[in-house]
């Protein structure tokens, strides 16, 4: 259930400027003795560029910079921050560097997850050694967390290419048709299938993976190749979520028990799928998007969210810098839903 | 008589008008091809523009924020732009983007890019319906 009370003490410290501009409060459940409070900040694709030496893109800058301070306004801080992937825009050590360096003025823990932009140069050694693992789980508050690498993709286009810069070039545009599909594949589909063997079926059960794992636009890559695969492995508990980066935009689905969301970026947002008219795309149905960007507002549609999770279904609530916020949780049956928000009635939200 | 010779002149006047017009319209499939080949080829270096930093400073492309040219919406323009407080061709608001995201020099309205870039939009929305104004 989501519940929006004014009446619940203030998440934030309402010192300094951007706090006071700030409207979350901390939501919690009459039952929330039975289940424990999690709450997680999530900051997803800052894409830092480099642009020669110790020169960046300042727009891609900015945005998880204004992220990581307004995290570090919360009161009480967060269980941990998660990164969703594409902190890099071509993988370099001096973007990933960057990023992390911006990162680290975190003051909660940090589980990062890996995406495209920070994989395809060094096929992800550069991030292992800053950031560790590349698919890991662990147990926190009775919540099963599992981060996954699903950018993986086909060996075969991997060894294909004349160099690494050229394999990240290709991998780093969105609408490139010579790209390749991401996918969790077969290594990584056994390993976790031993560790979901040692979690009990009632276990809330919490995924965070870069793309999707359900099959949504293929021309952009809002897909996971072996999603149905994975789908099958994680329908077996009845509380279970995937949380996914990638995308630039607020999506929301439920297939069988899994509950699916989206979080948005800190670079740019991306248009939804259906506004490409020559290709078909299958967005949620339950999905309420976002409205349409204002580029006169450099942070429009950009931002971080802070996510509940202490029933195991999560709530987020996304913090939009100049559009109302939003919040998407589970309706009574458990279905993601925003209640607050309007239906696709008004006009900035047609997407054509 | 010269009521006559006045219609004669006529006649073979436009005897040669249609002339000129009948071999105006023998165009071929020939034809027909090479002037889509010519089009394709510019809406091919639209789309290479589209996708490389030459057109900005800070090594941004266009493509990072509208993967197949999508939410620039070419077939409703010209049309008011709020924040430009006026009707303008698509043209101005491709240079706005240049400007902005990109940190870059605006094109001049009939630079040869321009044009590529307008070709390639185009392509990426055949199909779709005219909707002149709409936002
Ligand atoms: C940082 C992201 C970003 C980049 C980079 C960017 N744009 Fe945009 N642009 C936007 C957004 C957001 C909109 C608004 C889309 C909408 O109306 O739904 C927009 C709108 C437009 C429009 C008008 C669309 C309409 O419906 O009126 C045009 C034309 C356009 N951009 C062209 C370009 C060109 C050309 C480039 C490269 C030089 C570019 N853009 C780069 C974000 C970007
Ligand atoms: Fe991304
Ligand atoms: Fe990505």
């Amino acid at each position: 259930m989501i519940v929006n009370n004014p009446n619940r003490r203030g998440f934030l410290k309402t010192t300094g400027l951007v706090a006071a501009t700030l409207p979350f409060t901390q939501v919690k459940l009459a039952w929330a003795g039975a289940h424990p409070d999690i709450n997680i900040a999530y900051i997803s694709d800052s894409h830092i560029q480099q642009i020669k030496g110790a020169k960046f893109v300042r727009n891609w800058d900015r945005g998880l910079i204004r992220a990581v301070a307004e995290t570090n306004l919360l009161d009480p801080q967060p269980d941990f921050v998660v990164f969703g992937g594409d902190l890099a825009q071509l993988g370099k050590k001096s973007e990933l560097d960057h990023g992390a360096e911006m990162m680290s003025k975190l003051r909660a823990p940090v589980k990062y997850v890996m995406g495209e932009h920070d994989f395809y140069l060094d096929m992800g050694r550069y991030w292992e050694k800053l950031f560790g693992p590349q698919w890991y789980s662990w147990d926190h508050k009775g919540v099963h967390f599992v981060v996954l690498n699903s950018i993986l993709t086909y060996d075969e286009w991997v060894n294909k290419w004349p160099s690494d810069v050229e394999r990240m070039n290709q991998m780093a545009g969105l609408d490139n048709p010579n790209g390749s599909p991401f996918m969790v594949g077969e290594a990584q589909r056994k390993w976790l299938e031993k560790d979901l063997s040692k979690v009990s079926k009632d276990t809330p059960v919490v995924v965070f993976s870069h793309s999707p794992l359900q099959k949504i636009f293929k021309n952009w890559n809002f897909w996971t190749e072996d999603a149905e695969q994975l789908q099958k492995m994680l329908g077996r508990f009845s509380n279970v979520n995937v949380i996914y980066g990638h995308v630039h935009q607020i999506q929301y689905n439920r297939i069988g028990n899994i509950n699916f969301h989206s979080v948005m970026a800190t670079a740019w947002p991306w248009p939804y799928p259906e506004s490409y008219a020559q290709a078909e795309s299958h967005l949620p149905v339950l999905t309420v998007p976002m409205n349409r960007a204002d580029p006169f507002h450099e942070r429009d549609a950009t931002g971080w969210q802070l996510i509940d999770v202490h029933t195991g279904r999560p709530t987020l609530k996304y913090n939009l810098y100049n559009n109302e916020n939003r919040i998407v949780g589970p309706n009574d049956k458990g279905v993601p839903e925003d209640r607050t928000y309007a239906k696709r009635t008004t006009p900035p939200q047609k997407h054509y | 008589m010269i009521r006559k010779s006045l219609i004669l002149a006529l006649v073979l006047a436009f005897g040669a008008l249609f002339a000129v017009q009948a071999s105006g319209d023998t165009f071929t499939e020939k034809d027909v091809e090479r002037w889509m080949e010519q089009y394709k080829k510019v809406a091919q270096e639209g789309r290479a523009l589209w996708t490389s930093p030459e057109l900005g400073t800070n090594g941004v492309a266009c493509a990072q924020c509208h993967p197949n040219g999508a939410n620039t919406h070419p077939e409703t323009y010209p049309k008011f732009q709020k924040q430009l407080g006026k009707v303008v061709p698509i043209r101005e608001m491709i240079n706005w983007c240049i400007q902005n995201p990109l940190e870059g020099e605006p094109l001049k309205l009939d630079d040869p890019k321009m044009t590529a870039i307008e070709a390639y939009l185009n392509w990426e929305r055949r199909g779709v319906k005219l909707e002149p104004g709409k936002h």
